[in-house]
């Protein structure tokens, strides 16, 4: 399984906002897990989705340069469940900007009803855990994640 | 803005922040061993502490790195393999004069820095950068 829990961007404003949409299918395995007979798509997982939405706007904003860490949800208030056959959408937006790290926020919606609206905060590890040793390369942004920013640059054509 | 209106400001960031209730924010309360802030809470509270005191979004208050929570102190002259030189004791003093310093005398451990602010630093620091 890849640990990617958005399908496409649909808007990306370099350091000001991103909207992502994913499509839930019954064929996910990780649906059936929390609750027998009533797959739902675990808040957990819906923190992620929306963690990889403003973590790639976020890791965009300097270029990749910087191994971008969620370093603490600082509120996530949920609305409604998620279920099979819904199209859910991110909407991420930066607050703050800086040397060290980043504040966004946003709101997880299915057609025009709120799922839920999430804070959260991202560290620049290399900038703020000086003296601990990380790999060299950013291993935060493999290649699926600015893969997906690809895409949408490409208008959403994919060459095969 | 006078101190009360700046503490009042202050006591809600931390709430917001931390995640603590309004009566746990005293002035003397310790960032980290009272009301239990980890090391990104302390930049959380430096944009929230930024946005509040924004008044005039063409005119930003901004907090520059290390110039309220001194917990890096990268400069050798402040910190060698992790103890505070006399120098650096001196700028901890500076930046942080309602701190208790005994034990970071004893230790000169600059792991101890984060432990010393206190609420009402972040007060004085604002009326200070107000002025």
């Amino acid at each position: 399984m890849r640990w990617i829990w958005i399908d496409k961007f649909v808007e990306f404003t370099p350091r000001t906002c991103a909207t992502t949409v994913k499509n839930v299918s019954l064929a996910e395995e990780h649906l059936h897990d929390l609750y027998p007979d009533f797959p739902v798509v675990p808040h957990s997982l819906i923190v992620e989705g929306f963690a990889q939405t403003a973590g790639i706007l976020v890791g965009e904003a300097r270029n990749f340069a910087e191994k971008v860490i969620l370093a603490k949800v600082a509120r996530a208030t949920f609305h409604r469940l998620v279920r099979p056959g819904d199209t859910i959408v991110f909407r991420a937006k930066v607050e703050q900007l800086s040397e060290q790290g980043a504040s966004t926020s946003g709101t997880v919606t299915c057609g025009e009803e709120l799922v839920a609206e999430i804070e959260m905060m991202f560290s620049h590890i290399d900038q703020n855990m000086a003296g601990l040793e990380f790999p060299e390369h950013n291993f935060v942004f493999t290649e699926q994640f600015t893969e997906l920013l690809k895409g949408y640059r490409a208008g959403g054509v994919v060459r095969i | 803005m006078t101190r009360d209106e700046i503490y009042s400001k202050v006591q809600g960031v931390l709430v917001d922040a931390l995640g603590v209730d309004e009566d746990e924010v005293t002035p003397e309360a310790s960032l980290r061993q009272d009301l239990g802030a980890e090391s990104i809470d302390f930049l959380d509270i430096t944009f929230r502490l930024e946005k509040a005191f924004t008044t005039d979004p063409a005119n930003k208050f901004t907090i520059p790195r290390g110039d309220l929570f001194p917990e890096n102190m990268d400069n050798p002259d402040y910190i060698q393999n992790g103890k505070l030189t006399d120098a650096g004791l001196a700028e901890v003093r500076r930046r942080l004069p309602h701190a208790n310093v005994s034990e970071l005398e004893n230790t000169r451990d600059a792991a101890l820095i984060p432990d010393l602010f206190a609420v009402q630093d972040i007060v004085d620091y604002i009326e200070r950068r107000m002025k």
